[in-house]
């Protein structure tokens, strides 16, 4: 059991980094991790299915996670396109598996199960690859969310169908009393989490003891997902109707945070185990066929889903990447598969087979997630009916992006004089901005042609105020090399863009600091400080801010030193807010002035 | 007459002179308070909002702690960038001429500037606001100082207070003092 950890730890430890230097992403670390150290590699740890078992409460806390994020009006704002778009997504799916397999003469329970199977997609890797791309929040991510849910509530019909069509009728079917238990678990769920759950989390956090918090916690996602699955619904579904109900509570946060670990160290175990359970048998012996499979459906399906997202009016990028979020089978189609097998719908090697395929498909979505964000998206963000713009005017200033930061930035270079070419990758912005009588063109600045179009060679400034962090510093980059006449101004989202920027030494301003300060001066204010000493004690704090970040940034190279900064800046802040606290009372009691 | 106190302290909170006798000069009936460093804690002047006050008042009072024997930054700041050309001198000059009248707070007691004691005469140190006064116009009314050594009783502080308000009272009156007074309560 010790040496077991020993070497998921060890592998994640190696393989994650390693991966995500390379721009893979973590969820493609973890899986090749599970490879080499599962049966087909190194066989350091050869059962898969148990692992594989304990480690989907990794989903399972995901699940609450994304709950706690989604209140139930947030949820009944989505309410069209989880079903809409989702119902559209699982049917036509599964029909097309079956057409194609009654056009490929095979029998229509097998390609019924395979249909079913293949529409599933994994919450896991989906929801993960999305997160650490930072497009949960985009149309695309959304969307690809709702679908998500909605697979998971459609596990209950999905089980009805496979019970009904297994040729040895068992006791599978759970048909009208199911969905009454189902719907009586979400009302308890209701009940529970407004008259029992707050007050009781109140008085488990009144103890103080942080660890029975978190056992609480951890008490409370099991037991909604042990409910859930006692009445047929997916663990995922049960914790995450847990999550949406307890996402008003006052203790959000604190449960969010203790949760957080969990979640993330059982998800790499997930996906380790699902690298495992890949049986590199049939990919050695099969190879065409194992893999023909499973590009037929992964592309069937991406263009399902781009399709579907036209339907549902997602277009460009949003579209892309709706489809590649969803393009794998996902991990629920192991327990189908499984079920059906039990059944007899399936023999053995069929559900080898269809397992090999489902796994193929699972290593797919890291690669199509780097080939969307590196080739597909920055093509797609040219806009196919729109070609950059052709810049007439040479200005003395280029403002590349016109959003919230970018056109404070402008308006107050316009409003003196100074001549402004304003460029933005949105053309809708660009649209708008035009009807306002700003000059405005459209194209990506990331692009050295832009710039060169937009003449940089005779500009002064160039401000980058673009939200991509990364964008905005290979820009710099090039810009500085190139031309190193243009003086460069950028705007850094927080300290950690601040960081990369006093690296290459492009003045920056981070977007929210000195407004943070400001609401910082208009508290001591409101606390009743002399609007001079506040003023004082603020400024007092940019520059204290402002001079630990140029030092941090000098020491970057060696994160133990990163670590032991930031632990020493805590503790100089520290002493300076006490001395400023203590110098603010001594000025209030002794009359030290005339 | 209207009186338009321009009260200028950059650490209020911590002098109880000047305290007391801000709070004389709200009691005041006509008199408009206005505080500097709480309007502009950045320094930054709102200019035409200043002289709008200006035109408003006939006479400009105005309370500062001396500092290095002269007035606070802003004090200074407020005269460059509200005393502009043609607004308060200059031969079209809006401004038509004010009555001045300088309340300053000493860190020593006013007898301190003496002959025999200091190099300087108060109203030698403040002769580049009587020069202000005089390119512009207006008539200087005189200095009303005070100061303590040590820490000054409530009862002294009730009396400057007392004789700041009969001051301001008097001005609103239009019993203006007489050119270049010597105002000394304490003395």
């Amino acid at each position: 059991m010790l040496t077991d950890a020993l070497i998921y730890l060890l592998a994640a430890v190696i393989a994650v980094p390693l991966f995500k230097r390379f721009g893979l992403g973590a969820v493609l670390g973890y899986l090749v991790a599970g490879v080499v150290i599962g049966p087909a590699a190194l066989k350091l740890i050869n059962d898969a299915q148990s692992v594989l078992h304990f480690a989907e409460f990794g989903v399972v806390l995901l699940l609450f996670l994304v709950g706690l994020e989604l209140n139930p009006k947030k949820l009944w704002a989505l309410r069209l396109s989880i079903f809409g778009t989702g119902t559209v997504q699982i049917i036509v799916t599964a029909g097309l598996v079956v057409v194609v397999g009654q056009l490929l003469g095979i029998d229509w329970r097998i390609s019924m199960v395979a249909g079913i199977a293949f529409a599933m997609s994994s919450t896991a890797i989906a929801l993960a690859s999305l997160t650490e791309r930072n497009l949960m929040s985009t149309e695309g991510g959304k969307a690809g969310f709702s679908v998500l849910l909605f697979q998971d509530i459609a596990v209950i019909p999905a089980f009805l169908v496979l019970a009904a069509i297994a040729p040895a009728k068992g006791e599978g079917a759970l048909d009208t009393l199911g969905i009454v238990k189902a719907v009586g678990l979400i009302f308890s769920f209701i009940l529970i989490g407004r008259f029992l759950i707050r007050p009781v989390l109140r008085y488990i956090a009144n103890t103080g003891l942080k660890e029975v918090f978190i056992a609480f916690a951890l008490l409370l996602v099991l037991g909604a997902a042990v409910a859930a699955q006692a009445v047929g619904l997916s663990m995922a579904l049960g914790t995450f109707l847990a999550g949406v109900l307890l996402a008003d509570s006052e203790y959000r946060h604190e449960l969010e945070l203790d949760i957080e670990p969990f979640k993330g160290l059982l998800l790499g175990l997930f996906f380790i185990a699902v690298g495992m359970s890949v049986d590199l048998n049939l990919f050695v012996t099969q190879p065409a066929l194992v893999f023909g499979i499973a590009s037929a459906v992964v592309v069937g399906k991406l263009l399902l889903l781009l399709a579907i997202a036209r339907l549902f009016k997602l277009c460009g990028q949003d579209a892309a990447v709706f489809a590649v979020a969803l393009s794998q089978i996902g991990e629920f189609a192991f327990v189908l598969i499984a079920t059906a097998l039990n059944q007899g719908t399936l023999s053995h090697p069929q559900a080898d087979l269809m397992n090999a395929v489902v796994a193929a498909s699972m290593l797919s979505t890291p690669f199509l997630f780097i080939a969307l964000t590196r080739w597909v998206m920055p093509r797609l963000n040219r806009m196919p009916t729109r070609s950059t713009d052709v810049i007439e005017e040479k200005n003395e200033i280029i403002v590349a992006g016109f959003g919230r930061f970018g056109q404070v930035v402008a308006r107050l270079l316009i409003a003196r004089g100074f001549g402004v070419t304003l460029i933005d990758n949105n053309p809708n912005q660009v649209d708008f901005i035009r009807k306002f009588g700003f000059k405005a063109y459209y194209g990506d600045v990331s692009r050295l042609e832009v710039l060169e179009s937009a003449g940089i060679e005779n500009t002064q400034l160039l401000v980058l105020a673009t939200d991509d962090a990364e964008a905005t510093l290979e820009t710099a980059k090039l810009v500085k090399e190139k031309y190193p006449k243009v003086k460069i101004l950028a705007r850094a989202r927080g300290r950690t863009d601040g960081y990369a920027l006093e690296e290459i030494n492009i003045p920056f301003e981070r977007e929210t600091f000195r407004a943070a300060a400001a609401a910082g001066e208009k508290a001591l204010l409101m606390l009743g400080e002399s609007p001079h000493q506040a003023h004082r004690a603020i400024q007092t704090f940019i520059r204290h801010d402002e001079r630990l970040l140029k030092e941090g940034a000098m020491h970057r190279e060696d994160v133990k030193k990163l670590i032991d900064l930031a632990h020493k800046a805590r503790q100089d802040l520290a002493l300076l807010l006490t001395r400023e606290r203590a110098n603010a009372k001594s000025d209030t009691q002794q009359p030290v002035d005339w | 007459m209207r009186v338009l106190v321009l009260y200028c302290h950059p650490n209020h909170p911590a002098s109880q002179l000047n305290r007391s006798l801000r709070a004389a000069a709200e009691n005041v009936h006509g008199v408009t308070l206005h505080d500097l460093y709480h309007h502009y804690p950045h320094g930054f002047i709102d200019t035409e909002q200043e002289q709008e006050l200006l035109q408003a008042h006939d006479v400009v009072v105005l309370q500062f702690p001396m500092y290095w024997y002269s007035t606070p930054p802003l004090l200074k700041a407020w005269q460059d960038e509200v005393l502009t050309f043609g607004f308060a001198y200059g031969q079209n000059r809006s401004l038509s001429p004010r009555q001045l009248l300088l309340a300053v707070s000493l860190g020593a007691h006013p007898n301190t500037y003496q002959r025999d004691k200091f190099a300087f005469e108060l109203h030698e140190l403040l002769r580049p606001l009587e020069a202000m006064s005089q390119y512009c116009g207006w008539e200087h009314r005189g200095i009303f100082s005070t100061g303590y050594e040590g820490n000054p009783s409530s009862d002294q502080l009730q009396l400057d207070a007392k004789r700041y308000q009969t001051l301001l009272e008097d001005c609103v009156a239009g019993k203006l003092p007489p050119l270049f007074s010597t105002l000394n309560p304490s003395c």
